[in-house]
């Protein structure tokens, strides 16, 4: 039991897909404009994520060595089609906001990483766990990358303003996503060494 | 006039990396040497640009007219893969030296979302170079995705250079590595942003 727990819980800290791993940076660093954008592409990376995990547990023995990564691929972007779809039609102002960020999802190599690393050698379950897990951990870093940028650039949590007037702007735009995610980076790290 | 505009848009204005967030983990990866750098760099131009014309053409003439659209981002990315692979065989042919050096990133230029992203943001945005708005044509396209890949090989060179300037100097032990990297790159789009408002 405490071992299928730990399976969901090594994505908040130990295998942090963004702080430790560092990968999917590319929706880490566009989306999380606001706490709740960086909150909404992290619930849809991972349901992609949990849904491919799965598939990909089901039929990694069968598929050949040799064209697996096409097939794995194949099965991720059906899955992100599917979302899509679904965006479209139910959450039509989330999907806008993310935008091409959505059909990015594919190529997010937290995904394919995962299969490769993890779903395409264990067994169902397992590899559900590990998706809510990781998916979790990114989930849980898109939002406290969201919440900072929000505070600093505009005054605000989740849309609720605490501040009066416009904050630094520089923070919602391209350079403070990246000067965000470094300093973040380096109290990750920081706080890491300690443990 | 409008060419001149897109170059100078793509390249500078909104440069892929710096402006748009596409293809930070290549740019990350292989960006520690100035060769590898240029390397790469190559690589993924080649790629974006007939990446983009094989998915325009796709889509223009598969996927409108029989109403797939839905299914440009499967088929979109299927077609990528083949292209990589194509480079991946013509490259260790003809310069074993470069496939080297690329080594691991090639077969990820795939999963680069610099390459889907410009595929798909020529076939669904509108783009206002100049004048009004609307979508681009083949040329236009063509242009749009030479200029952005060469945006990306600026973003990189100039950053590998700072890169390999930043392996001698002495960074506090937290910052080393990726931390610093950011912070760099956070400080060369705030410099970028000096270019909007040009087109």
């Amino acid at each position: 039991m405490a071992n299928k727990l730990s399976l969901i819980t090594k994505g908040f800290f130990k295998e942090n897909p963004t702080f430790v791993l560092v990968l999917g940076m590319c929706p880490t660093l566009a989306t999380t404009t606001s706490a709740m954008n960086g909150l909404e592409m992290g619930l849809a990376t991972m349901f992609v994520l949990i849904l491919s995990n799965i598939v990909i547990s089901l039929i990694a023995p069968v598929v050949p060595d040799k064209v697996h990564i096409p097939v794995y691929i194949v099965v991720i972007a059906t899955f992100v089609t599917l979302l899509e779809l679904l965006m479209k039609a139910y959450t039509p102002d989330v999907y806008k906001t993310l935008g091409l960020f959505i059909p990015l999802i594919v190529v997010n190599c937290i995904i394919l990483g995962r299969a490769e690393a993890f779903a395409s050698k264990n067994g169902v379950l397992d590899s559900a766990l590990d998706g809510i897990g990781i998916g979790l951990g990114f989930t849980m870093s898109l939002t406290v990358i969201g919440i900072v940028r929000e505070i600093l650039g505009s005054g605000a949590v989740f849309g609720w303003k605490f501040m009066p007037g416009d904050g630094a702007l520089a923070f919602v735009m391209a350079p403070g996503a990246f000067l965000v995610l470094g300093y973040l980076l380096v109290l990750f790290n920081k706080i890491a060494k300690k443990n | 006039m409008e060419y001149f505009l897109i170059i100078i848009s793509a390249i500078f204005v909104n440069n892929i990396v710096l402006a748009q967030f596409l293809g930070i983990c290549p740019f990350m990866g292989v960006s520690s040497k100035l060769s590898t750098a240029s390397g790469m760099s190559m690589a993924v131009c080649f790629v974006i640009t007939l990446a983009t014309v094989v998915t325009y053409l796709l889509n223009q003439y598969l996927l409108v007219p029989l109403n797939l659209t839905f299914l440009q981002t499967i088929s979109f990315i299927l077609v990528i893969a083949a292209l990589v692979q194509m480079v991946e065989i013509v490259l260790k042919k003809f310069s074993p030296s470069l496939y080297q050096a690329l080594g691991i990133f090639l077969p990820l230029i795939t999963t680069n979302c610099a390459v889907l992203g410009v595929a798909i943001n020529v076939v669904s945005k509108e783009f206002a170079f100049g004048g009004s708005a609307h979508m681009l044509n083949l040329a236009e396209s063509t242009v749009y995705a030479f200029a952005t890949s060469l945006g990306y090989g600026l973003a990189m060179v100039l950053f590998a250079g700072i890169r390999e300037h930043l392996a001698g100097s002495n960074v506090p032990k937290p910052f080393k590595g990726l931390p610093i990297a950011f912070i760099t790159v956070g400080i060369m789009a705030m410099a970028f942003l000096g270019f909007s408002g040009i087109v």
